[in-house]
């Protein structure tokens, strides 16, 4: 029978679950790497035992982790991070520019064809690579490079790259998300990059066609149609079904259009999900009542589901990568909290459980869908 | 040999036990003893000190002998009794954090 495994980065540790196919009976493994921040895992599309982490302190800086048995061991392998050439400045916070500093590892994104190569997203922003396992990385730096990047600035969370699409139609092409600078797109494997903003609003930007700017929260896609394209922006759910040169909102009838992830159904192209928030200075579910809402129009007409989530007093952030699917049928969908509660729905979300109640504030969710 | 203490995380990190005994050529300074510890321990690389520009990370600092050296240059000597073994040099994660 199927099975999934459920990657949970946490501010303190990593967590492994694990269950069959019906996704009732819940194995929980971890903390991994106690006490560190883990601001993501992922596993490789072709080997599922091949899993990359990012481990973080203030302490002791930036690390990454792999596994080759599904998570039940772990080694360290390279976390130097140097950014290619005379890093330059970006804007600061007050207006000020500010040099290039590498932070930490947001994002991890192995590829879909080797289970040597992986992407890591950055803060300060940029986008490595590496092709041997994670001992070595290397910037794409065309990106950085392109033009615009002095006019880069931070969001609240730093100025992180935290969204890492590979079109698995076209091995050239790759999406990335920065806050606050927005959409990048390159169609040569990362040598060139250009902005893919047309079509955003943002309030704090007068400028309608600011190519640069706006703070774009997660971006999602679903496979068999990698040029239609989802966005959870600061404000706004977006959609473009031109692979990002143009977007148009689709927040409809949503109770709220801030929030932090998007996702799509495993199966239908056009069901999408989002957590909304109350605002971007509440950051928790309005009224105190956690619901997930799921279109299945690809956006516009959204219905709430409540089905098992708390209704009352609830007041965590679901983040923007904690959010996933799994594969099976009918589709699973995964959220964590920052309360560290891992929710399931192994119903396209009809009906929610949650796996664990207790963990610390969830950073990411991923999900393995197992042979 | 030089005794070094390292915090609880980059112990386990390391997969070392208590104190780590490093046998280190030359002159005993602070370049020279993380020098040897990375050279041992390759996992340690870029969680003590900058891959780049080998600065000390903000959050630890360096003691010997009950006196704070974290701000004494990395090549000035340290104490006798660190060269010598009597006592370790500790490397110490700040009070931060929650």
């Amino acid at each position: 029978m199927n099975g999934v495994r459920v990657l949970v980065g946490t501010r303190k540790g990593a967590f492994v679950l694990t269950s069959d196919g019906k996704r009732e009976q819940w194995a929980v493994s971890g903390p991994h790497f106690g006490g560190w921040e883990i601001y993501h895992l992922k596993g490789s599309p072709v080997d599922p035992n091949r899993l990359y982490a990012s481990q973080s302190s203030g302490w002791f800086g930036q690390l990454i982790q792999r596994s080759n048995d599904g998570g039940k061991t772990w080694e360290p392998v390279g976390n130097k991070f140097v950014y290619d050439g005379v890093p330059g400045a970006h804007q600061w916070y007050d207006g000020t520019t500010h040099p290039w500093e590498f932070k930490r590892v947001w994002h991890l994104e192995p590829s879909p064809a080797d289970p040597d190569t992986v992407y890591a997203g950055v803060e300060d922003a940029a986008l490595f690579r590496s092709t041997d396992g994670g001992q070595t990385w290397q910037e794409l730096s065309g990106l950085r490079g392109h033009g615009s990047g002095p006019k880069w600035q931070p969001g609240a969370g730093g100025m992180c790259l935290h969204t890492i699409l590979l079109d698995p139609s076209d091995s050239g092409r790759i999406f990335i998300a920065i806050s606050a600078a927005g959409a990048f797109r390159t169609d040569d494997a990362g040598q060139t990059w250009r902005p893919i903003n047309r079509g955003l609003k943002s309030e704090y930007i007068p400028d309608p066609n600011a190519e640069v700017g706006h703070c774009v929260h997660r971006i999602a896609m679903h496979r068999s149609r990698p040029g239609v394209l989802f966005m959870q922006k600061h404000w706004d759910v977006m959609r473009s079904d031109d692979a990002g040169e143009s977007w148009h909102e689709v927040s409809g009838n949503l109770p709220t259009d801030f929030g932090f992830p998007i996702d799509v159904h495993a199966h239908e192209p056009d069901t999408i999900y989002v957590v909304p928030i109350k605002s971007d200075s509440e950051h928790y579910p309005p009224e105190g009542s956690l619901r997930v809402y799921r279109s299945r129009t690809g956006g516009h007409e959204w219905e709430a589901l409540t089905k098992g989530l708390p209704q009352r007093d609830c007041y965590v952030n679901v983040l923007r990568d904690a959010m996933a699917v799994d594969s099976l049928d009918p589709c699973g969908v995964y959220f964590g909290t920052t309360g560290g509660q891992v929710y399931v729905s192994a119903d396209a979300g009809d009906r929610w459980t949650p796996i664990v109640r207790d963990l610390p504030a969830v950073l990411s969710v991923e999900v393995q869908t197992l042979p | 040999m030089i005794r070094v203490v390292l915090p609880a995380h980059l112990r386990a990190l390391a997969r070392a036990g208590g104190e780590v005994e490093l046998q280190v050529d030359g002159p005993v300074t602070q370049r020279s003893i993380l020098d040897a510890l990375e050279a041992r321990y390759p996992m340690l690389r870029g969680t003590i000190r900058d891959h780049v520009t080998q600065q000390r990370r903000p959050f630890l600092r360096f003691f010997a002998c009950e006196e704070d050296l974290s701000h004494e240059p990395p090549d000035a000597p340290l104490p006798d009794a660190v060269a010598s073994g009597a006592e370790p040099f500790f490397i110490i994660g700040a009070i931060a954090g929650g």
